[in-house]
């Protein structure tokens, strides 16, 4: 055990923990040069596609470290985006350290210090990184100021990198071995694993991911999960090396994964304590804080038998994202499916892209909703996510919309444009102060609904690219709300609905009724969308008939080119749901929140 | 539309002659101006015909198309059906069509195409205003097409088919009727009238996209949909399917209501398809990979694909809705196993509701309005997840 170290690399986004992590895994040589891509460890088509780290990924790296023994150093890249910190936050309590990276260019940003304070409550020993060094824009003196006073660590230990051009790799593995703790635990205690992901294999069944705290399993043992007294036999176990890697055993302080025949797919869960049936532990270890949802929106299949497929295909999703919870919903218009809380709109996205390429689902996905506190005239206060639940207006005392806490970290160039943002978000500012010469942090309290769908895009847009920030959530605060809901062709249509503050409502309505006007293709006849509020028609817009199809020749050969356009259309993103008499593509639930560029 | 049936109904052949004088702008169809290949082409579709030869079936309609079939020299179209005649067993009343261009063709070719047994014939004439005739790009003029049709009355053909295209940019109603007139002045058996259609990768499509005219509204294009339905029908030719008309509802194309039937046919010649009933194949769109192949004594075949269920209905549905006929629902049940109108319970009462479909005596077809939206109906039914059921 003395041979094995655990840690993460943490930083904010693109910093360059999956780069840095590139150039680890290859200095340990597991990986042959010709199978080597680089960001080695995004290994899903969505995080390459977007240049993003979305999921914890651990690799378990065999080191001769300069004192000359072999060590086994367990490394996990971790996303930087604010929407996965529920990955992070996982990731760290499998470790003893971690590498919080700098852009020598860009500073400490807003996940900087969030992510700092995540492993600060693990109790980790963090080891502070400065990379991208070779950059013209680097500024190494800087950013040790920033490493001093913003979080508080000795800017003489930080290491200096170059991800990109590979220097200062073999510092970095060498102060892994020195400077970081080997695990605590006993190998001959009974088996204790904690754990902290899993994935599903349509051949293997469920792969568990596992941090194992005490004792030593192999295949053959049976396993025992604490929260629901499951018994599986060990077909295997092993440890992430890229590609499953099987050992013998895994024992007390090592990472791995696994697998035990588990077809039943909520049998596994994440937090969960896994021991041995044999000799149990005595007691489940803490597990983890539930992640807490801050968007609503509804998932529906788009075909309507699609729902079966869509609960197992959540069923196994929820196996690899914790942090996504779900229950049933229906909707008049679009029959059965599920509400989903998720961690921000990002994460919503990834879902939603996830179901459909891993799982082979159409889905329509409804405008996000915050969660509102409502009191009742009977005394009685509840929570709404769901526009659908939205309770008589008659009988509401009062209404309460969730307000958070955000950080935003800009050079001050950019003050007055990020003041003016807030302002229109309804934001109140509290304070700012500069962090350096010319840095700022602003502080507003803004109410979440507002920031939900576009904010982080705007702000970016609106400071070119150098806002960072942050968000806590604070509390419930009085609120005006009102439900508006959009009519097609006079009928209403529950899925289209939202919680809108009154002030907002005409100019909400309007926006729904352009994004829906600019998404429901030209049909047959006229379509009428409106936007209400009760009986009320507050905004109006028309689609007018389109008055014929160009219909071509039709022989022998075109006969399969036209059956293939056909198929194309019901395959595609524009693939239509008919609703009452009017066929809307799926794209145009989530268009009703975006606003103009 | 189902297999038995295919196996018991009589076959077509198409022969794809790949050959034009020029390319018409708005063309997509397969064909080359290369006209020195026509030689080695024909020797290379008498190999096809040899090698698909087939004892069993019967065949009861045969088409030369293209491309344009009169560039090609008489003599070698009298080989080519000394050849098909020799293959194929070709049922003695069979409708025998061949494709030409006025400006390709003169009173002795035609009668030597009746002499061998040609009995129809489709005449690319598309307008008789030289306006129309440019900006379409075709090589000939408006006396060449008169003169042509006259020719072919001369020479004896009893069965002749005119096509027209309308909806081109700035046509009124009153210049697209001259048209008409004109046409019905030669009183031919058969007219297809199509809607100008602007074909991906085609130079009218690409001067379009460039805004170099502006293409007839929608409104006016269906508008003169329906007044082509209209005068035809007060002139005895009556609409059987979206473009194709016929004198008095007897002399439709045999041919061509395979393709929409689910008929069996066989295709020669490149690009040329063939259909048995379930799957369809289809030959390279190239002269010199079809040469090439048939060279090696190989069928040039580019590709096939089997229908599956959920594909057979889609097509049954768009083919069946271009026929006034419309879908026959019974054969639509003993096919799919399904009653059509349950199937598609709510697209068939939306577009009832809309009087843009009728059900009646055991069809489904389109009103009139309807057949101005036959792909977007297409769309709706094809939309649905009726493969679910
Ligand atoms: N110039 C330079 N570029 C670097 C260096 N390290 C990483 N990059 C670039 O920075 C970008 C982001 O790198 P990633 O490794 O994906 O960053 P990340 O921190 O994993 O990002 P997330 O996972 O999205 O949080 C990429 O374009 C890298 O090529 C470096 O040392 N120098
Ligand atoms: S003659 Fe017919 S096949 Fe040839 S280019 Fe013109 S339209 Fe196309
Ligand atoms: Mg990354």
């Amino acid at each position: 055990m003395l041979n094995i170290r655990n840690f993460s690399i943490i930083a904010h986004i693109d910093h360059g923990k999956s780069t840095l992590s590139d150039r680890l895994i290859q200095h340990t040589n597991i990986v042959s040069e010709r199978d080597f891509k680089d960001q080695i460890l995004d290994s899903m088509d969505i995080e390459r596609e977007r240049g993003i780290t979305i999921k914890s990924q651990s690799v378990c790296l065999p080191y001769k470290a300069r004192d000359g023994k072999l060590y086994s150093l367990n490394l996990i890249d971790t996303p930087g985006h604010v929407d996965f910190t529920y990955e992070v936050s996982r990731a760290l309590a499998s470790c003893e350290g971690a590498f919080l990276l700098v852009d020598a260019s860009q500073g400490v940003e807003a996940q900087t210090l969030a992510n700092l304070y995540l492993a600060l409550e693990h109790d980790l020993e963090i080891i502070p990184v400065i990379n991208k060094i070779d950059l013209p824009s680097a500024d190494i003196e800087w950013v040790k100021s920033q490493i001093e006073k913003d979080l508080g660590l000795d800017p003489e230990s930080a290491i200096l990198t170059s991800a990109k051009e590979g220097k200062g790799i073999e510092d970095v593995l060498e102060r892994a071995v020195t400077l970081l703790p080997p695990p605590e635990g006993d190998p001959e205690a009974p088996f204790k694993a904690l754990i902290f992901d899993s994935h599903y294999d349509a051949y293997r069944g469920t792969v568990v991911h596992v941090r194992v705290f005490d004792g030593r399993i192999k295949a053959g043992d049976t396993i025992l999960f604490m929260s629901n007294n499951a018994a599986y036999k060990v077909e295997e176990v092993g440890v992430f090396q890229i590609i499953r890697e099987p050992r013998k055993n895994l024992s007390a302080g090592e990472v791995g994964y696994i697998i035990a025949g588990i077809k039943t797919v909520s049998d596994t869960s994440c937090g969960d304590t896994v021991t041995l049936k044999q000799n149990p532990c005595e007691k489940p270890m803490a597990g983890f804080k539930e992640a807490k949802p801050v968007v609503f929106s509804s998932i529906y299949p788009v075909a309507s038998d699609g729902y079966p497929e869509l609960t197992l295909a959540l069923e196994k999703l929820k196996l690899n994202d914790a942090s996504l919870i779900y229950e049933k919903d229906s909707s008049v218009a679009l029959g059965f499916g599920f509400r989903c809380g998720f961690l921000g709109l990002l994460h919503l996205e990834v879902v939603q892209e996830r179901l459909e390429r891993e799982y082979d689902l159409s889905l329509i996905i409804t405008a996000p909703s915050v969660q509102y506190e409502i009191g009742l005239s009977d005394g009685n206060v509840i929570m709404i996510d769901n526009p659908a639940m939205y309770p008589d207006p008659a009988g509401i005392e009062f209404t309460r919309e969730p307000f958070i806490r955000a950080s935003i970290i800009v050079p001050d160039r950019y003050m007055g444009t990020v003041m003016t943002l807030c302002m229109d978000r309804r934001g109140l500012n509290k304070t700012y102060q500069y962090l350096t010469n010319n840095r700022l942090e602003m502080i507003f309290e803004l109410p979440l609904a507002e920031i939900v769908y576009d904010f982080y895009d705007k702000l970016k847009s609106v400071t070119q690219g150098y806002g960072s920030f942050d968000y806590d959530l604070l509390d419930h605060r009085e609120t005006d709300l009102v439900k508006l809901d959009i009519l097609i062709n006079g009928d209403r249509v529950d899925a289209l609905s939202q919680l809108v503050h009154k002030d907002r409502a005409v100019e909400r309505a309007r926006l729904a009724c352009d994004r829906l006007r600019d998404e429901i293709p030209r049909q047959m006849f006229k379509i009428a969308i409106q936007g209400a509020i009760g009986s009320k028609i507050i905004s109006r817009k028309t689609i007018s008939a389109y008055r014929k199809d160009v219909t071509a020749k039709c022989y022998g050969g075109d006969i399969s080119r036209k059956r293939k356009l056909l198929e194309k259309q019901k395959k595609g993103k524009k693939r239509m749901k008919m609703v009452g008499q009017v066929m809307i593509p799926q794209s145009a639930f989530l268009s009703v929140l975006k606003t103009d560029d | 539309m189902c297999n038995e049936a295919a196996t018991e109904r009589k076959g077509g052949i198409y022969i794809h002659t790949p050959f034009c004088v020029q390319k018409c702008l708005y063309c997509d169809f397969y064909s080359t101006t290369n006209l020195s290949l026509t030689h080695d082409f024909l020797s290379a579709l008498k190999t096809e015909i040899k090698i698909r030869k087939s004892a069993f079936q019967e065949f009861d309609t045969i088409y030369i198309g293209g491309g344009t079939p009169s560039v090609m020299p008489p003599e070698q179209t009298e080989d080519l059906f000394e050849t098909i005649y020799k293959n194929f067993s070709i049922v003695p009343d069979a409708e025998i069509t061949i494709e030409v261009n006025p400006g390709t063709v003169d009173l002795p070719a035609l009668k030597r195409y009746r002499k061998i047994g040609i009995n129809r014939l489709s005449i690319g004439v598309q307008s008789f205003s030289e306006k129309n005739l440019r900006f379409l790009g075709r090589i000939h003029s408006a006396p060449d097409a008169l003169k042509t049709v006259q020719e072919a009355r001369n020479a004896d053909f009893k069965n002749i088919s005119l096509d027209l295209i309308y909806g081109l940019p700035g046509q009124t109603l009153k210049s697209w009727e001259a048209d008409l007139v004109k046409a019905l002045e030669f009183a031919p058996e058969h007219l297809s009238c199509y809607m100008l259609t602007y074909e991906p990768d085609t130079p009218l499509t690409s001067a379009l996209n460039k805004k170099h005219f502006s293409p007839l509204e929608e409104k006016k294009t269906g508008e003169l949909f329906m007044a082509t339905r209209a005068f035809l029908a007060r002139n005895e030719y009556l609409q059987y399917e979206i473009s194709s008309y016929s004198l008095r509802g007897i002399f439709p194309s045999m041919h061509n209501r395979k393709y929409w039937s689910f008929h069996p046919y066989t295709g020669f010649g490149p690009s040329a398809h063939s259909f048995s009933g379930s799957i369809r194949s289809w030959n390279h769109r190239s002269v010199t990979l079809y040469i090439e192949d048939l060279k090696k004594d190989q069928l040039p075949v580019e590709n096939k694909e089997v229908l599956n269920r959920e594909q057979k209905i889609i097509e049954a549905i768009y083919l069946g809705l271009r026929q006034t006929d419309g879908i026959d629902l019974k054969n639509f049940q003993t096919n799919f196993n399904r009653r059509f109108e349950e199937m598609f319970e709510d697209v068939v009462a939306l577009l009832k509701n809309k009087k843009y479909l009728e059900i009646d005596q055991g069809r489904c077809f389109l009103s009139p309005q309807g057949m101005l939206f036959l792909d977007s109906i297409a769309g709706m039914f094809s939309g649905t997840d009726f493969y679910l059921k």
